[in-house]
């Protein structure tokens, strides 16, 4: 494929200060995004997957030490650029957040058309008038009638609400959007309506989205690609295909057993133990204490194993001297 | 308004049966200034079903479905506006205060928020020996027997450890296993589950899961377990009932239910979920179109019909079908389409 991809991610770190010292949340990940690809970051609570989203744009908490590593947009450097210009040039003009819980932050007395035209007019200095008319199209095509423009957050359902969020990020019309558990306070029919508007958003408009979920499922819904983390790091990278029909990492094996599932005989079965704490990870391999699989080589950090150039799997059992 | 007289198809009544519910209506008044009536919401509207010692059921709807208001009422924190409500064979309205406190001992409680439901200011130790006290057991080494034992059970351990910490010195899924300990305490005879996992990680719902089901199984309970995720009851539940709007549209063993649902909203559910596929991606999922019903002022018919695409003009938006159509043997269905 000709050209750099949409987004790379090379050796991102993040820490947090804490009292008792520093807790890297994002250590050493490695990702990218293509033009029109979905990539799902999946993982369970306090992964890392979060401030992930946040370090992508800035959005990080005081406490929030500066990120190292790499962040290049179309092969540009975004991560060392001044804040002004990151404002100016990238946060909701190529990359748009939705956050979690975003439909319960609308702003109660202003009304919705407004808020979903403000990223125009901070970030483009667009007119009221040509605002209101993107913000009226972006309606459209997250599936709202017009008319609840003009009326207040609180007189819209939860599920349009998420709609008229997904609108605001969409109204810029950004090549990525990250969507951080974008439907996870919502009803089953609800659930499965706005990931038809993102389905067909992302089939019409060649957007590339990165959506982050701890529900297996609903990452499936959407996924060209899968990540999944664990403490802070990448264990797996692969398509859709691959991570759900036959997944490497023996996390993901069973982190696909836990899933309860519809139409299956077997019942799901839990995965025993604790994720490490991220303040003192191990030095080997984060998940070896829970891995059925795991022998002497995972004291050592394990390298990413690079199956082909798009699948790689952070483990000691795939690397080509290992023990299968 | 007052609501309506319980209707005449109710659940057949059956000895063993250990909870029947007949004809239940809970609503609440809706008033302005305190006093000026405004509405009704309409949270639990006609809701029959019976409940035998030692079986599992899931009730499971969507949020404003009554399900949470349906549960409250049986635990006797609302007051039924109208119908029946028998427990062990005596009428719960008709229970005084001593008797409903032996009532509260039979059914354990177990909340969808475990942090929510533990006071963050007390110790474990001291958030199980509560519900002993006040239900009357006064030694202090048999309330520390029967909470060590109640920790052991849920998979707490040492308990000694536990008992001396805070819910917030906990994980979620522990805080969750608290609750299910407090819960089995008192030696229930039924467990009430609102959402027990909503609100945990994939890995730690089914572990809380599989203990729910273990000490159903164990002690034979009898559970309700209130859920909006249709892929949870499988393996876990006997039975299944699906509300709608108030109402029970749908209720059949659990794998009949789930193969060969019945109810359009039921079919709408089922089709809107998927276990995880690579395909998933390629296709948008049926969803029907509108919104949840209001409670306050439901449609009138059949609750599902402005939503419903097999709606017949004439019949679903004029009369409510009654609750027990039968397509199926085990199946009782509220469905025009299955007269």
């Amino acid at each position: 494929m000709a050209g750099p991809p949409l987004l790379e991610i090379e050796d991102l770190r993040l820490g947090y200060a804490t009292e008792r010292g520093t807790l890297w949340a994002v250590d050493g990940v490695n990702l990218e995004v293509r033009r029109n690809e979905a990539l799902t970051v999946l993982g369970e609570s306090g992964c890392g997957k979060s401030s992930l989203a946040r370090t992508l744009l800035r959005t990080l908490p005081r406490n929030a030490r500066t990120p190292s590593g790499q962040i290049r947009l179309d092969g540009r450097e975004v991560l060392g650029l001044p804040e002004e210009r990151f404002r100016r040039e990238v946060r909701w003009v190529r990359i748009a957040l939705v956050m979690q819980a975003a439909m319960n932050a609308l702003n109660p007395v202003v009304r919705v058309g407004e808020q979903v035209a403000e990223p125009l007019r901070v970030h483009q200095r667009m007119g009221r008038r040509e605002a209101q008319r993107r913000a009226a199209a972006a309606f459209e095509e997250v599936g709202i009638a017009t008319d609840f423009l003009r009326r207040y957050p609180h007189e819209l359902s939860g599920g349009m609400r998420q709609r008229a969020v997904l609108a605001m990020a969409l109204v810029t019309e950004p090549d990525l959007v990250i969507l951080d558990e974008p439907t996870s306070a919502l009803d089953v029919l609800t659930q499965a309506s706005i990931m038809n508007v993102l389905k067909r958003i992302k089939a019409e408009r060649g957007v590339s989205f990165i959506l982050i979920t701890h529900d297996i499922a609903t990452s499936s819904e959407l996924a060209d690609r899968v990540a999944l983390m664990y403490a802070g790091q990448v264990v797996e990278t692969a398509s859709a295909e691959a991570f759900f029909g036959d997944p490497a990492h023996p996390y993901s094996r069973l982190l696909m057993d836990s899933v309860p599932r519809l139409h299956q005989e077997q019942p799901p079965r839990a995965i025993p133990g604790r994720p490490p704490s991220l303040l003192e990870p191990p030095t080997g391999c984060r998940f070896a204490d829970r891995c059925p699989k795991a022998y002497e080589r995972c004291a050592e950090p394990p390298p990413e194993v690079a199956y082909d150039t798009r699948h790689r799997v952070r483990c000691w059992l795939h690397h080509p001297g290992g023990r299968r | 308004m007052s609501a309506p007289a319980a209707t005449a198809a109710s659940a057949p009544g059956s000895d063993s049966a250990l909870l029947e519910v007949d004809g239940l209506y809970t609503h609440f008044e809706l008033r302005q200034w305190g006093f000026l009536r405004t509405g009704t919401v309409r949270a639990v509207d006609g809701v029959s079903f019976t409940l035998d010692a030692g079986e599992a059921t899931a009730v499971v709807g969507e949020s404003g479905c009554g399900k949470s208001s349906l549960a409250r009422t049986l635990l006797g924190l609302h007051r039924p506006t109208a119908g029946s409500l028998h427990f062990a064979g005596s009428e719960l309205s008709s229970l005084g205060r001593a008797d409903l406190k032996a009532y509260r001992a039979q059914v354990g409680y177990v909340q969808q928020d475990p942090y929510g439901a533990l006071p963050p200011f007390m110790e474990v130790r001291r958030i199980l020996a509560e519900p002993l006290i006040v239900h009357g057991i006064r030694r202090r080494a048999e309330r520390w027997q029967r909470i060590q034992a109640a920790l052991e059970e849920v998979g707490l351990a040492p308990a000694t450890e536990i008992a001396g910490k805070f819910p917030h010195q906990l994980s979620g899924g522990q805080q969750q296993r608290v609750v299910i300990a407090r819960a089995l305490l008192l030696r229930p005879a039924m467990l009430i589950a609102d959402e027990p996992v909503s609100m945990l990680d994939a890995s730690v719902r089914v572990e809380i899961l599989n203990l729910l089901h273990r000490v159903q199984q164990e002690h034979r309970l009898a559970l309700l377990y209130i859920t909006h995720d249709l892929s949870t009851v499988r393996h876990y539940v006997d039975r299944a009932m699906v509300m709608y709007g108030g109402r029970v549209v749908e209720q059949a063993p659990v794998d009949a239910l789930l193969r060969h649902p019945q109810h359009p909203y039921t079919e709408a559910l089922l089709s809107a979920l998927g276990d995880p596929d690579a395909a998933n991606a390629g296709r948008p999922r049926p969803v029907p179109g509108g919104e949840a019903p209001s409670l306050i002022h439901p449609p009138s018919g059949c609750r599902y019909h402005p939503r419903c695409p097999h709606a017949m003009a004439g019949r679903c938006e004029l009369e409510p079908p009654p609750p027990d159509f039968r397509p199926r043997p085990e199946h009782r269905v509220a469905c025009w389409l299955r007269e």
